[in-house]
Parts: structure tokens; C-alpha cells; sequence
């Protein structure tokens, strides 16, 4: 059955983020052959359009108004609410974010539909739309259906492919124009802490230090590594209460989750809620002196050992690596 | 100020799962109060100890949640309230849990209503934002702190690592992150003063809905554990080579580098 489904694309510092490319791929199993529409909500944000098409949308729906300026859920409510209005989706797939997972509910309850949160497969079974989703903190998996209304899904960053980039493709830009009004929760201030450079949630590849890197400067062989290798630095919870980094850098139930091609978790213990937030990661690195470490247990490869001396051997045979490709 | 908490009573999701007659298996298993929830039901009572009021910890579920109440008024909550869903409802998702709440709520003149960010089990997060919007009240999500000055109230929000610092007004609803508090663990003299305190019990017929009003718009079709990862690979003989080993192994066998 051919649908018609609404994506969201989130902007970030001015550019679309991965995700909302990813929500295009998801948004096209779910069209089955209908039609995929972006939205973008903002200030000024209809140069982005050109992006979404180029990456799958069919057309796009601008929505611009200084007060969407900032994502409040009241605005962005607001802003969303009005294109299912005029467009009518059968479908809707928002990022699985923080702005994702702030507003999708409102829009549900508002709607009084269903929202399958956090998705990490999408299939099409025996003419149901079908969304697999990680439960109970990583350790299994549902499958679930929309019985009733619209079908609408958060997906989670890094899990679904996004359609092959084609810049020759063109489609419909349209605007909407809506009034945003009774903005009940005001931004005063926003304190930017998550360091720069490659976002921790969409890298390919992330190295992360727990409790056993022991300080703020044992933090610096981890960067090192994850500079040789284009990646991010990610924490345990351990590591950031222990103030060797700063909280934005957490990942588990807590933190960020990542599903990064390669995680390289050095001095940490694998506690449960940690691996809420990366068990997903294709491929898992463990460096860690404790032999019975349950990080072992999800690690594909492992080395027993000081990662004070594993870490830096491993920056140079990296950068052997990359000279020698 | 009339303070409401949205409790959940959550498997414990570091015990080991298992499956059986495609559920996830809850024989012997140890429940708990949602983590995020714990922090919801600390914050309900500073602010109560710090504003006056009454602080009431709503749950829907079944009697087993009863326990759970329990542990909630020993930390110190007012009051307790469960609406039993177990005779009328097979399924429920998250549409369902927020529709029941809402009505409960709709004429309680809540002033402040605090929950956890997410469920440790089901893990989708929505049930505060849906019942704010049912309400139609504000809402901020995983939020850190919170501060209110007479009806204005300041919150700092979470947002991937980065804060906001958010100014809006009661009535609200706020659902809690890990830092806003560190929950207090019940007393001895609390869990007696909780044998005491009104829990009571609901069910829809009490409020006014038919199955047909809260019936899910979603269905899990099957539960299952991840594939069983082959047992990971520990390097062995001199760290050097060890290293090399493993640089090799990323490059060539799991091609991630
Ligand atoms: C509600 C709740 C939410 C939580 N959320 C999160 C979350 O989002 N993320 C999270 O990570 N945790 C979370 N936690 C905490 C979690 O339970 C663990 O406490 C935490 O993950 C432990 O961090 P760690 O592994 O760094 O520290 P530890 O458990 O102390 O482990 C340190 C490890 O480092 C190893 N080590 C020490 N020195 C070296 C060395 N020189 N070389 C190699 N290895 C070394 C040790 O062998 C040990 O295995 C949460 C807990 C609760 C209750």
C-alpha cells in the first residue's frame, strides 16, 4: 500500500544531521512506493531543503518562523501539527534525539496515535509495516506493529541506512506559513558542552574511557586514538562522576547511545546500563586489565592488558596503517 | 502544592533474561521501582518539604505494583494511588498508560507533576509528554535541576550533554534525568508511617472509561534475544603482538578500519 510519510529533518548548527537522512531511508520503507515528504522547521532553514531531496525526500515542506528559531516543543508542536494538517500523512518519522524523543510523544498524544519510539530495523512482513526495537536495556527485542492511525516512528541515529545521495535529483519546495504562538517554555540559556568535532551519537567510531583511565589527562591517549581513526571520545558513567570528563560525553541508559562500526571501551567494566548505551556497536573492542571484566562478554576482540601502554601502541599501528593504505 | 508522581514498577533490567512462551520470562524475578522514577518521587518530596503540599505517587498497573507504592510512600510520598488494569486490559502500550493517567489527573488540580525520563524496560519514554499534552500543560523532559519561585519555575534540561536553562510556569510537568537528585533510601520509621497511608485502588469502570477508549494503537507481535554473539576474541602472547594482531583483525576480518 502506497503512504504518504512525513520526515522531520533536524537541523544542528545549521546543517541536517544524519539522523534525518537515516528517517528519510526509514520513511521510504514505510511509503512503499508512495511518497516521502520533508519537513524543516526553523528561522531560516529552506537552503536545507535541496539537501533532503537530494537524499531521498520527494519534496519538502518549509515551516519558517523566528520563533522556531529554538526548539521549544510548544513551537515545533505547533510547526509539525500544521503540516499533518495539510498534508494528511498516513506516515511520520522523526529522529530518535533529544528533540526527537521531547516531542514525538506530544505529537502522539495529540493525535491520539500510537509512536513506536527508538527504532533500529524497519521491514515490510506479509503487508504490515514492521519495527524492531531494542528493550530491557539492550538485552532483547520487540517486534511491533501500528494497529490503528497514523504509522510513526522514531529511529534510532546510526541503525538505518540512508538512500544513496543523488545530487542530480530535484523536487517540489513548498512553504507553509503558521502562526506560532503561546510559547509556554522559554530557552534562557543553552551551555554548549559536548566538545566539537565529530558528534558522539553519529560516529563511525568511538573511543570510550571509563573509571580506569584515572584522570582528566589519562583522557589524552584516548583522543589521540580516536583522532588517528576520524572517531569520538566517549565516557562511562564512572569516568564522568569521577570528573576525568565532562557528563556530554556519557554513554549508556543515562548518556548518549552509540552504534558506531567500532567501540573501544578502555578501563571499563561493561556494567549493564553502560551497555544499554553501546551493546549495539558492530564491532566492540575491549582493553581492560581485569580478565574477568564483563565487558568482555559483548567484546569481539579483547586485550587483557594496562591500557596506558595498549592504547598508544595502538594510535602508532593505526597511523602504520594509514600511511601504508 | 499538590504534587503528582508517575511511577513505574520495572523489571531489573541487571538480572538475567530469559524468554518463555514468547514473553520475557518474570518468574523469580526481582522488581524495582524505575530508576528515573526513584528520582521523580525524591524530587516530588523536597519540593513538597521545601513548598508545603502533598505529594501522591499514581502507578497503573497491577496489585504486584502494590509493593512498589509501599517502598515510594517509606521514602516518604503522602499518598498512594493504583489503577489496576489487570482484569480489563490484555495489551496496553503507551497510548493507553497516558490516557489512563490524564483522566485520572484531568480534575486533581495539579500544580507540579514529576516522572522518570524513561522506563528501564520498555524504554520508549513517552507516557510524561503524552500526559502533558492530554492535560495540556507545559512539559520540559530530562531535566537536571529545578527550581520554582513562586508560580515561575526554572529547570535546566539535559540535552545530549549540553543544558538548557529553561524558564516556564506551574502547572508542569517535568520528567527526571540521572543528577537531579540522589534518592533517599526508605527508613525504618518510614516503611512503618507507609503501612499507614492510603494506597488506593482504581479501576477504569472508577474512571469513567471503557476498554474501548484506552484500547493500544501499536502491538508487539514477538519478543526475542539478540543472536548469541560468538564468544569474543582475547588476544594473546606479547602485547605488541597483540596489538598488531588486533589492528590486523579490525582491517581485514571485521573490515571496520
Ligand atoms: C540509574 C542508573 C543509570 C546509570 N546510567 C549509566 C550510564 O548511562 N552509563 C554508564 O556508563 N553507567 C551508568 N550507570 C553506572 C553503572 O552502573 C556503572 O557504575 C558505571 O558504568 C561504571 O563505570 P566504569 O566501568 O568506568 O567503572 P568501574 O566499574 O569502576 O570499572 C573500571 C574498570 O577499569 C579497569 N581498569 C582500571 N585500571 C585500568 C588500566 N590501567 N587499564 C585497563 N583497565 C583498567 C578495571 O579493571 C575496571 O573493569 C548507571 C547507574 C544507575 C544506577
Amino acid at each position: 500500500m502506497a503512504r504518504k510519510v512525513l520526515v522531520l529533518g533536524e537541523v544542528r548548527d545549521g546543517q541536517l544531521r544524519n539522523v534525518s537522512y537515516e528517517a528519510v531511508g526509514a520513511a521510504k520503507t514505510i511509503a512503499e512506493g508512495g511518497e516521502v515528504v520533508g519537513v524543516l522547521l526553523g528561522a531560516s532553514v529552506s537552503s536545507l531543503a535541496v539537501e533532503l531531496i537530494q537524499n531521498g525526500a520527494d519534496r519538502v515542506v518549509v515551516v519558517e518562523n523566528d520563533k522556531l528559531a529554538q526548539y521549544t516543543s510548544d513551537g515545533y508542536a505547533q510547526g509539525v501539527l500544521a503540516v499533518i494538517e495539510s498534508e494528511q500523512p498516513e506516515g511520520l518519522v522523526i529522529g530518535h534525539t533529544s528533540l526527537g524523543k521531547d516531542l514525538s510523544p506530544r505529537i502522539a498524544g495529540k493525535l491520539s496515535s500510537g509512536l513506536i519510539s527508538d527504532v533500529t530495523s524497519i521491514e515490510v512482513e506479509g503487508g504490515n509495516i514492521v519495527f524492531t526495537r531494542p528493550i530491557y536495556s539492550g538485552k532483547a527485542f520487540e517486534k511491533k506493529i501500528v494497529t490503528d492511525g497514523l504509522i510513526f516512528a522514531t529511529v534510532r541515529p546510526n541503525n538505518i541506512a540512508p538512500l544513496e545521495k543523488d545530487e542530480s535529483r530535484t523536487g517540489d519546495v513548498s512553504t507553509l506559513s503558521v502562526d506560532i504562538k503561546d510559547l509556554r517554555t522559554i530557552i534562557k540559556e543553552v551551555v554548549r558542552k559536548a566538545t566539537e568535532g565529530v558528534d558522539l551519537s553519529e560516529a563511525k567510531v568511538v573511543v570510550a574511557g571509563g573509571r580506569g583511565v584515572k584522570s582528566e589527562d589519562g583522557f589524552e591517549p584516548l583522543k589521540e586514538l580516536a583522532q588517528v581513526l576520524g572517531g569520538a571520545v566517549g565516557a562511562s558513567r564512572g569516568a564522568c562522576d569521577a570528573e576525568y570528563c565532562d557528563y556530554s560525553l556519557q554513554i549508556g541508559q543515562t548518556g548518549k547511545v552509540v552504534t558506531p562500526d567500532l567501540y573501544i571501551a578502555c578501563g571499563i567494566s561493561g556494567a549493564i546500563q553502560h551497555l544499554a548505551g553501546m551493546s549495539n556497536s558492530k564491532v566492540i573492542v575491549a582493553i581492560n586489565k581485569d580478565p574477568e571484566a564483563n565487558i568482555f562478554n559483548v567484546a569481539d576482540y579483547g586485550i587483557v592488558g594496562d591500557l596506558f601502554e595498549v592504547v598508544p601502541m595502538l594510535t602508532e599501528e593505526f597511523k602504520k596503517l594509514k600511511v601504508n593504505a | 502544592m499538590n504534587i503528582f508522581v508517575l511511577m513505574k514498577r520495572t523489571f531489573d533490567t541487571e538480572e538475567k533474561i530469559s524468554i518463555s512462551g514468547g514473553k520475557i520470562n518474570e518468574d523469580g524475578a526481582e522488581f524495582i521501582i524505575n530508576p528515573y522514577d526513584e528520582y521523580a518521587i525524591e524530587e516530588a518530596i523536597q519540593v513538597r518539604d521545601a513548598q508545603g503540599g502533598e505529594v501522591t505517587v499514581i502507578t497503573v498497573g497491577s496489585e504486584e505494583a502494590e509493593k512498589q507504592l509501599r517502598t515510594a510512600l517509606a521514602m516518604g510520598a503522602d499518598k498512594a494511588v493504583l489503577i489496576n488494569t489487570e482484569d480489563d486490559l490484555e495489551y496496553s502500550d503507551q497510548f493507553t498508560t497516558a490516557k489512563i493517567l490524564a483522566e485520572y489527573l484531568k480534575d486533581k488540580d495539579a500544580d507540579l507533576i514529576i516522572g522518570g525520563n524513561v522506563a528501564i524496560d520498555g524504554g520508549s519514554g513517552q507516557v510524561g509528554p503524552r500526559v502533558a499534552e492530554l492535560l495540556n500543560i507545559p512539559y520540559v523532559t530530562t531535566i537536571t535541576n529545578l527550581e520554582i519561585n513562586g508560580s515561575t519555575v526554572t529547570v535546566v534540561r539535559d540535552v545530549e550533554g549540553d543544558s538548557e536553562v529553561i524558564e516556564t510556569s506551574l502547572p508542569l510537568l517535568v520528567t527526571a534525568q540521572q543528577g537531579l537528585n540522589e534518592p533517599r533510601y526508605p527508613s525504618l520509621p518510614g516503611i512503618m508511617k507507609a503501612k499507614k497511608k492510603p494506597l488506593d485502588e482504581l479501576e477504569l469502570d472508577d474512571l469513567d472509561l471503557e476498554e474501548d477508549d484506552v484500547e493500544a494503537k501499536t502491538k508487539t507481535i514477538e519478543i526475542y534475544l539478540p543472536a548469541q554473539k560468538q564468544a569474543g576474541k582475547v588476544l594473546e602472547g606479547e602485547l605488541a603482538d597483540q596489538v598488531k594482531e588486533l589492528v590486523s583483525l579490525l582491517h581485514n576480518e571485521a573490515k571496520v578500519v
